[in-house]
């Protein structure tokens, strides 16, 4: 393969924009804490934690700039981790 | 043809290796998220009530901090690009240095709880009963694994700042700073999980 082609490379400043984006999350996802939800908690943490994942996935991991296989691959294991997930729960429910 | 050694190198396969050994790594951390999220299930007034005893703040604090040096680590893969060998090493020091403040953090809220008699059989724990064990049991094993991760990426890092440093990897050939970049922000991206899980659900 050709290891001298022409790289996209990252500013900075995106960098710093996701992070401010990521911290941002987590003191939402802290302050949410003292709101209470009940039933709606751990659904909320575990959205926000999914939106956090996918921002370090997309842009510190680089996965926006890389190619199509990488991408698809990615998302393939977090759908087999959601689907087992799924059906062990169903078990646990309705044993 | 030219009579200049060549040296076969395949960055994008370097890449996808580090990439499937990853995969191995989130599946791990999966079926112990999956362990977890049954037993508290099960166990959702044990849960509730052990998860009350981890500090927010220290939480939070770490939390932060590993997004921070997770962002120092991916612009050090920019910086190196950019032929700014001081900068690099610069972001490779700095996240280093807060790999250490995690682990510092880490040691004290583990210390705290092993003094207030809170550790892996031990007899208050058993006082306390099955789901508190179960919580705490998980809460030591998880945060345990990702800290020896956090001690891997460090070691990783260590090895790459090095690097940079002799001019061994330089712009021409980045990918083991992108890779132990990689390996560094799926600590991140394990942690993003553990945190809400561990210490906010109450």
């Amino acid at each position: 393969m050709n290891n001298h082609k022409i790289e996209h490379i990252v500013p900075y400043r995106l960098y710093l924009i996701v992070l401010s984006g990521l911290i941002l999350l987590t003191l939402i996802s802290v302050g949410v804490t003292y709101i209470e939800l009940a039933n709606l908690t751990v659904f909320t943490a575990i959205f926000l934690a999914c939106i956090k994942s996918v921002l370090v996935l997309v842009f510190f991991m680089h996965l926006k700039f890389d190619n199509k296989l990488l991408q698809i691959l990615v998302t393939a294991v977090f759908v087999l981790i959601a689907l087992v997930l799924f059906i062990t729960f169903l078990d646990y429910n309705f044993r | 043809m030219n009579n200049i050694a060549h040296i076969h190198r395949d960055d994008e396969a370097s890449k996808l290796g580090m990439w499937l050994f990853i995969f191995t790594e989130l599946l791990l951390f999966a079926g112990l998220f999956i362990v977890y999220g049954i037993y508290r299930y099960l166990n959702p007034v044990a849960f509730h009530l052990a998860a009350e005893e981890l500090s927010v703040t220290v939480g939070t604090v770490n939390t932060v901090i590993l997004l921070i040096s997770s962002a120092t680590m991916a612009m050090a893969s920019t910086a190196i690009r950019l032929k700014n060998k001081q900068f690099t090493i610069l972001l490779l020091l700095i996240t280093l240095f807060i790999a250490f403040m995690f682990m510092t953090n880490k040691y004290f809220e583990w210390k705290g709880k092993f003094e207030h008699g809170i550790f892996p059989g031990s007899e208050d724990l058993l006082r306390l009963g099955h789901g508190d064990t179960l919580f705490f049991s998980l809460y030591f094993f998880m945060t345990g694994l990702h800290a020896l991760h956090i001690i891997v990426g460090f070691v990783l890092i260590t090895i790459v700042c090095y690097r940079v440093n002799n001019n061994t990897l330089t712009h021409e050939n980045p990918v083991l700073l992108d890779n132990s970049g990689l390996y560094w922000h799926l600590v991140d991206l394990i942690w993003i999980f553990l945190f809400p899980l561990f210490y906010l659900i109450t």
